[in-house]
């Protein structure tokens, strides 16, 4: 697995990390809850047959200035910015958990902003009779069985990896899950059902059948708002971080979704 | 030295089994478990000790501001402190404090701490808590990652509607208000004196340093855990280039007197274990929300006591090992002993610590009303003379209450005043 592309675009003035690898039509990748201190093997896959970019939003790792963001309007125009800025506009766009939400609102607020959305498991729906649980509420030491059906894939992310310093992987660490907290605290929806019906494109939902966190039947409370086609798609076994849990299958379920690229089709010929 | 008398209100009847049956004292407290009943008798029994401490000679009588807890029954301290302010004459009311963040507009806390001043005469300290994770993020839904900033913000506005001399607008990032006029004025000019509770981080001190304010260290684990946090503090006032006037700094400690130690073992053993076994049974789910803590703190790898309450109560859940009291007293949670030995102890803590504002800690856990005033007493009659001169020989107390002159207070009409 060799390293990602990576340069910085600045988002409010705060510098925020795009990594970018892989050939064909470009595809946006926005980071799950706790989001992305490395290149993982999900992103790896996604980059066999797409030019994939992944822009890290403000606070998640390898982003800096959630600080600056204080409701809603702010997040949302940061994320234009963030997409924009990494020529992700008008792009597919694939957002998982926490950037499942981001791209949502994005999408809600400026149509063409995706020519498709691919969303894992996002955020941003709130039913008493089922509620989401809380992340925020958790030990440190339970949080990778609440959000992996395999905790140790979590964990190792916690860690800091050799030659780290441990205080400054908590740094990190924290900042993500407080950027995620600053966007969704404390009941992770910010209103997004009144928006729903202005996601007009094609939209792929993706849930892990384990999902602790956001249960898998929000799928349907999402396809039931949403205006465009949407597709609904269960990974067995897999928790809230499907793309921990299993990187491949999800990838291949994308890819399926988004189907061939250019590339693709210009090997093919 | 000033010495304050301090209630935290805790509910008296959580039963023998809460750590392992219950588990969260605070957030999530079993509603059912509360009788309001017992309520009834507690609110006002232990507003009778506040009074009472005021009477026999403390100098300050302290309450504070929790929320969903078991150990703290004052959602709203400034409800308490109307009534103090009501039936005593002289004791400062010390109210430590409101959490600024959680009041919208903060506007509010102006207008009740110019009441509470104008009630009691210029009596009223103005405790600012940030809050803690608990109370604020938790139980009343605060976002952790906007929590300081709000804090902050909120105290700007206090303050500037405090000084006004004439109705303003105020444009914050967080609160915008077209007219913010507070009435009535505090007495107190330019108004009441500000104390910052606080756990330990390094920009609460420097804050206080910048501002001027009285940081209060209201530790539950006593004088020997609270010591490198106030090492911590000096050495920053040091940095700073402030003086080590003691009366810059609060402490808070647990105190169990009786005419003999044997006595005072036997006396307070059940309200301490009480106390540190059971109302000390926060989840540690609740403890660290993303954010509350700032980058530069957890850098500093101070921990927080409510972290480290937190960790401990967790830990002693798992195989479950509440303190006894003979762990309780060595560890210097509790100061206990003869009025002499007491003595001797809280001068040691006031001078090693530094601190010239000592909060007291007299009911604590389930303790009995006659155990509670039997303590507060003893404590005021032979403890108190005994430590009430230390650091007025060299230090000024800029940071106490300024009232109105004796014969300019009102006297309430009907009953008598303390």
């Amino acid at each position: 697995m060799s390293a990602p592309a990576e340069r910085a675009i600045r988002v409010n003035g705060a510098p925020c990390r795009v990594w970018e690898k892989g050939e064909g039509a470009p595809l946006g990748v926005l980071a799950p809850f706790g989001g992305w201190p490395r290149w993982t093997p999900f992103l790896e896959a996604l980059s066999t047959r797409r030019r994939v970019i992944v822009p890290s939003p403000p606070g998640f790792p390898g982003g800096l200035g959630h600080d600056r963001l204080d409701d809603l309007p702010d997040w949302i125009a940061a994320t234009l910015d963030l997409l924009e800025g990494a020529d992700l506009a008008g792009a597919d766009l694939v957002g998982l958990s926490v950037g499942g939400t981001l791209a949502a609102e994005a999408a809600a607020f400026s149509p063409g902003i995706a020519k498709r959305l691919v969303l894992v498991a996002p955020f941003g729906l709130y039913d008493a009779a089922e509620p989401t649980a809380d992340p925020w509420a958790q030990r440190l030491e339970h949080l990778p069985a609440l959000l992996c059906a395999d905790p140790a894939r979590l964990a190792a992310e916690l860690l800091p990896t050799s030659g780290e310093d441990a205080v400054e992987r908590q740094v990190l660490v924290q900042r993500a899950f407080e950027a995620a907290a600053r966007l969704l605290w404390p009941n992770v929806e910010l209103g997004l059902h009144k928006r729903l019906h202005r996601v007009r494109q094609p939209v792929l939902l993706v849930w892990g059948s384990g999902d602790r966190v956001v249960p898998p039947s929000y799928a349907k409370r999402f396809a039931a708002g949403i205006a465009g086609p949407t597709e609904l798609r269960e990974i067995a076994g897999a928790g809230h971080r499907v793309d921990l849990d299993a990187p491949e299958a999800l990838a291949e379920m994308i890819l399926a979704f988004l189907g061939p690229s250019i590339a693709d089709r210009g090997r093919r010929s | 030295m000033k010495l304050l008398w301090f209630h935290l209100m805790p509910y008296t009847e959580l039963p023998e089994d809460f750590a392992t049956r219950y588990g969260s004292v605070w957030v999530d407290i079993d509603p059912r478990l509360f009788d309001p009943k017992r309520g009834h008798q507690l609110y006002n029994e232990f507003m009778d000790e506040l009074e009472h401490a005021a009477d026999v000679g403390f100098d300050g009588i302290c309450v504070n501001e929790h929320h969903s807890n078991g150990y703290g029954l004052m959602p709203s301290p400034n409800l308490i402190a109307s009534a103090l302010c009501r039936r005593t004459r002289d004791a400062a009311i010390v109210v430590m404090g409101n959490s600024l963040a959680l009041y919208n507009p903060p506007t509010r806390v102006a207008e009740e701490f110019a009441m509470l001043d104008c009630i009691s005469g210029g009596r009223l300290v103005a405790g600012f808590p940030v809050g803690t994770p608990m109370d604020t993020c938790y139980a009343y839904g605060q976002n952790p990652s906007t929590l300081r900033a709000r804090y902050h913000e909120a105290h700007d506005l206090i303050v500037q509607a405090w000084k006004a001399e004439a109705p303003f607008a105020f444009h914050g990032r967080f609160n915008k208000q077209r007219y913010v006029n507070v009435w009535p004025r505090p007495i107190q000019k330019p108004h009441p004196p500000i104390w910052i509770p606080g756990g330990g981080s390094v920009e609460t001190w420097q804050w206080c340093a910048r501002e001027d304010y009285v940081y209060a260290y209201l530790s539950y684990f006593g004088y020997q855990a609270g010591r490198a946090v106030m090492q911590g503090f000096w050495d920053e006032m040091d940095r700073l280039g402030k003086d080590r006037n003691p009366y810059r700094a609060g402490f808070l400690q647990f105190v169990g007197v009786a005419e003999t130690r044997e006595e005072a073992m036997r006396l307070y053993r059940e309200p301490a274990e009480y106390f540190y076994g059971r109302c000390l049974s926060v989840d540690a789910r609740f403890a660290a929300p993303p954010g509350y803590t700032t980058e530069a703190t957890i850098r500093s790898k101070v921990t927080s006591q409510l972290a480290q309450a937190a960790r401990k109560a967790d830990e002693s859940k798992r195989a479950f090992s509440a303190p006894t009291f003979e762990e309780i007293v060595e560890k210097g949670y509790v100061v206990v002993g003869s009025p002499d030995e007491v003595a001797e102890q809280l001068r040691t803590v006031a001078t090693e610590l530094n601190v010239g504002q000592l909060m007291l800690l007299l009911q604590f856990g389930n303790m009995r009303r006659d155990a509670t005033l039997y303590n507060t007493e003893l404590f005021a009659k032979r403890v108190l003379p005994q430590l009430r001169d230390l650091f007025d020989d060299r230090w000024e107390n800029r940071w106490w209450p300024k009232p109105l002159p004796r014969e300019e207070r009102v006297v309430p009409t009907r009953g008598a005043a303390r």
